[in-house]
């Protein structure tokens, strides 16, 4: 029965995707077999993690909630008006990729790298959006140690958890700055926290972004700060498939939307005044375009001309969903660091609406 | 049977705790250790556990995302299974077998009676539930207490072809639940991904447990049939499942048929999951029933098959009865394995009891609360345990042949 059911409602989105797959060839639309089944499917299927703090979670509310989350809600709006429109699948790191290469999740907005293997056709064959967090291997201290940067640890104790790339990151940079130090070796997460809780070692290193969600639940967690050096990389950027690049570029320019918005000065709460100035507004071509009161890159990328107004009053720009879920709005208390505006020296950069 | 002494609690205490010089020595190093865990524990419970993890997310942990609006269904649920289970407990109290001297209300039911009215209400209290929320799970308690009583009061009055179709509620109420629970009927449709918490743990168990002893059974018989390919494909598929560690199933039917149907036809991951914990105990099921089978002599089957009961009928009048009673208690140790094995549903994503206490830990607000939410947890699925094993055990006394078992 079930089954019988789910083709009989499948049938609709078969014959729009027929109809879909007919029509494209003529006018100036664009083919992309997603983007016909996420709008036939009136859902957009969402892959997170669904337990990283900051990133993605369940909040008290029953509301998925974080900096990754908001990325799948600010496609939502873009693509239906509604950020609410998702679908969350939470993968964990080992089925995250299968279940974007099989279909299952349209957008994988779940805290993972970039890298190489995984962009090559010949590797996952995924297809990377913008970056939307810059994390990287960073070292937390107590304040009371008065270290200030990574030479001041010379000679003193460091905790690592033993037989991860962690560890290896840090001796090699403790080599390049020629100091010599103690690491405090262990096994798992919770042994190395608690040894650093109990002043064992001067310094902790991990990814900073768990070093800041390890730190609020210390008992002081203002009493401790991380240092501006950051020792690895690691964009941490949402993805597609490589099979629909029209989908990919749908996804790819809601992101730099956000980027862009906070770069013009364009917030949530101003969103609707700056329409109607674009609207009054003759002149102000670059606005009118960007918010899609004319012009046609809505339609260039097979989405709703007014997508970045409906992606901004969903979330926020760039900045306010740092900010609100990672940043110094939130528990996690992070630095912008490298995630500010190209413009006051981090990498968030998005190219021109144009 | 121990010889009773007549003594009183004093003399009892002295006799059993303090009867030697070594035997004192043990039982106050014993009730030295346990009084200094339980004040340990006791001190963490009142000074330094933050419960508002818990009385924030109860909502969450107890349905997951399922929407609000729609959370007036699994009310009437909860509503119709606390009266199903008031109705059955009274009758099977009112109307005990026939060889058997029952009492009404012996006092096993009546400390039950009063842990549910201490639960309906110190554990809202405790949760900090709204009073609207609090008020129903009072109306519940009384609703459970009220249909216990009638039932067991007015039980003989029923007439006889009436009482064979209570047992019908059950699975008319399984059907009404998931219809409650999934939508459809002209109820909105609520996607299992929005299922979660208690509510998913539960239906994924219930599902499993239901389904995989039938499928148990048939597999047991295939593999004591003589029919070889029957026989042959039975075996593998017991040992084939036996030799495989659970979590690569889940996972295998995770990621196989999202590759193998094209998106959207393939059944929803909550679906996949169930059939996964399903087909996993059948197998484990087969041979306890397997083992029900072999404890049977050979001449139970010959003597009903010479009576001329063709080999169906044999089998289900005169074989299984016996062989599952056997097989009862092994059986019964699987469903609660199968019970406590829904937490690997956490592992591919799912967001049961386990998997919604992860996503609560990973909530800035509530970071590092993780003693709190596991000893909840724990708790939880001990009660759930607990009630299959006292059940079993009850099933088992009602099932046991001689007149009066010895309790």
């Amino acid at each position: 029965m079930p089954l019988l059911r789910r083709l009989a409602a499948s049938l609709p989105l078969m014959v729009s995707l027929a109809l879909v797959g007919c029509a494209s060839d003529g006018g100036g639309g664009i083919q992309s077999q997603k983007l016909a089944t996420i709008k036939a499917r009136g859902k957009l299927i969402c892959g997170v993690d669904g337990k990283l703090p900051g990133f993605s979670f369940v909040g008290s509310d029953g509301q998925y909630t974080g900096l990754d989350a908001d990325v799948c809600k600010a496609t939502a709006a873009a693509l239906f008006g509604d950020p609410s429109k998702v679908d969350y699948r939470d993968l964990n790191s080992s089925e995250r990729f299968a279940a974007l290469a099989s279909g299952e999740v349209d957008l994988l907005s779940r805290n993972t790298t970039e890298t190489l293997s995984r962009d090559a056709a010949g590797g996952n064959g995924l297809s990377f959006a913008p970056t939307t967090f810059y994390d990287g291997q960073g070292v937390m201290t107590p304040n009371a140690s008065g270290v200030k940067a990574l030479k001041d640890l010379a000679g003193k104790p460091i905790c690592v958890e033993s037989g991860t790339t962690t560890e290896l990151n840090l001796a090699d940079r403790m080599r390049e700055l020629k100091a010599a130090y103690t690491p405090l070796k262990f096994q798992t997460g919770d042994q190395t926290y608690a040894a650093y809780l109990q002043g064992r070692c001067v310094a902790v290193t991990s990814d900073r972004s768990q070093l800041a969600a390890k730190r609020t639940s210390f008992p002081d967690p203002a009493g401790h700060t991380l240092l501006p050096e950051v020792l690895s990389k690691e964009p941490l950027t949402p993805a597609t498939t490589n099979a629909d690049p029209a989908w990919a570029d749908a996804v790819r320019w809601t992101i730099y939307a956000l980027m862009q918005a906070e770069e013009l000065g364009i917030t949530q709460a101003n969103i609707d005044a700056k329409l109607a100035e674009a609207k009054a507004n003759p002149n102000q071509a670059d606005l009118r375009r960007f918010l899609g009161v004319e012009g046609e890159f809505g339609k260039q990328l097979g989405l709703p001309a007014d997508f970045v107004v409906k992606a901004v009053k969903a979330t926020g720009n760039y900045g306010e969903i740092f900010e609100r879920n990672v940043g110094m709005g939130s528990k996690l208390k992070l630095e912008r660091g490298s995630n500010r505006q190209w413009k006051e020296g981090g990498l968030i950069y998005s190219p021109p609406f144009r | 049977m121990r010889t009773a002494l007549p003594s009183s609690p004093l003399q009892r205490l002295r006799r059993e705790l303090f009867s030697s010089p070594l035997d004192g020595l043990i039982s106050i190093g014993l009730i030295g250790f346990l009084l200094a865990v339980a004040i340990a524990l006791v001190k963490w419970a009142l000074f330094q556990a933050q419960w508002a993890v818990l009385q924030a997310n109860s909502t969450l942990f107890a349905v997951g995302r399922y929407p609000l609006e729609q959370q007036w269904r699994l009310w009437l649920l909860t509503t119709l299974l606390v009266g199903a289970t008031g109705l059955s407990w009274g009758l099977l109290r009112g109307l005990p077998r026939l060889d058997r001297v029952d009492q009404l209300w012996p006092r096993n039911d009546r400390i039950a009676v009063a842990v549910v009215l201490a639960l309906a209400v110190l554990a809202p209290l405790f949760l900090k539930l709204s009073l609207a929320i609090q008020l129903r799970w009072w109306l519940e308690a009384a609703l459970l207490v009220a249909t216990r009583w009638a039932a067991g009061r007015w039980a003989l009055r029923i007439p006889p072809p009436a009482r064979r179709l209570v047992p019908l509620i059950w699975p008319l109420l399984y059907f009404a639940g998931m219809v409650l629970i999934s939508g459809g009927l002209g109820l909105i449709q609520v996607s299992p991904s929005e299922w979660g918490g208690l509510l998913l743990t539960l239906v994924e168990s219930s599902f499993a447990i239901l389904l995989c002893f039938p499928l148990g059974i048939l597999l047991a018989l295939g593999r004591r049939s003589e029919l070889p390919l029957l026989r042959w494909s039975s075996v593998v598929y017991i040992e084939f499942i036996r030799g495989a560690p659970l979590i690569t199933l889940l996972f295998l039917g995770q990621n196989i048929l999202g590759f193998l149907l094209p998106g959207g036809l393939a059944p929803d991951r909550v679906w996949r999951a169930a059939w996964v914990l399903t087909f996993f105990a059948a197998a484990y099921v087969a041979e306890a029933v397997r083992a029900g089978l072999a404890s049977l002599p050979k001449g139970q089957l010959e003597a009903a098959r010479s009576l001329g009961l063709p080999l169906p009928q044999a089998l289900i009048h005169v074989v299984l009865p016996q062989a599952l009673r056997v097989a009862l208690p092994a059986t019964v140790g699987q469903f609660i394995s199968l019970l406590q094995d829904t937490t690997l549903l956490s592992l591919i994503g799912l967001l049961d009891l386990l998997g919604t206490a992860r996503t609560v830990m990973a909530n800035p607000a509530f970071l590092g609360r993780n003693a709190e939410v596991y000893l909840v947890l724990a708790l939880l699925f001990w009660c759930g345990c607990a009630a299959l094993g006292l059940g079993s055990r009850a099933l088992e006394t009602r099932l046991n042949p001689t007149a009066n078992p010895a309790r």
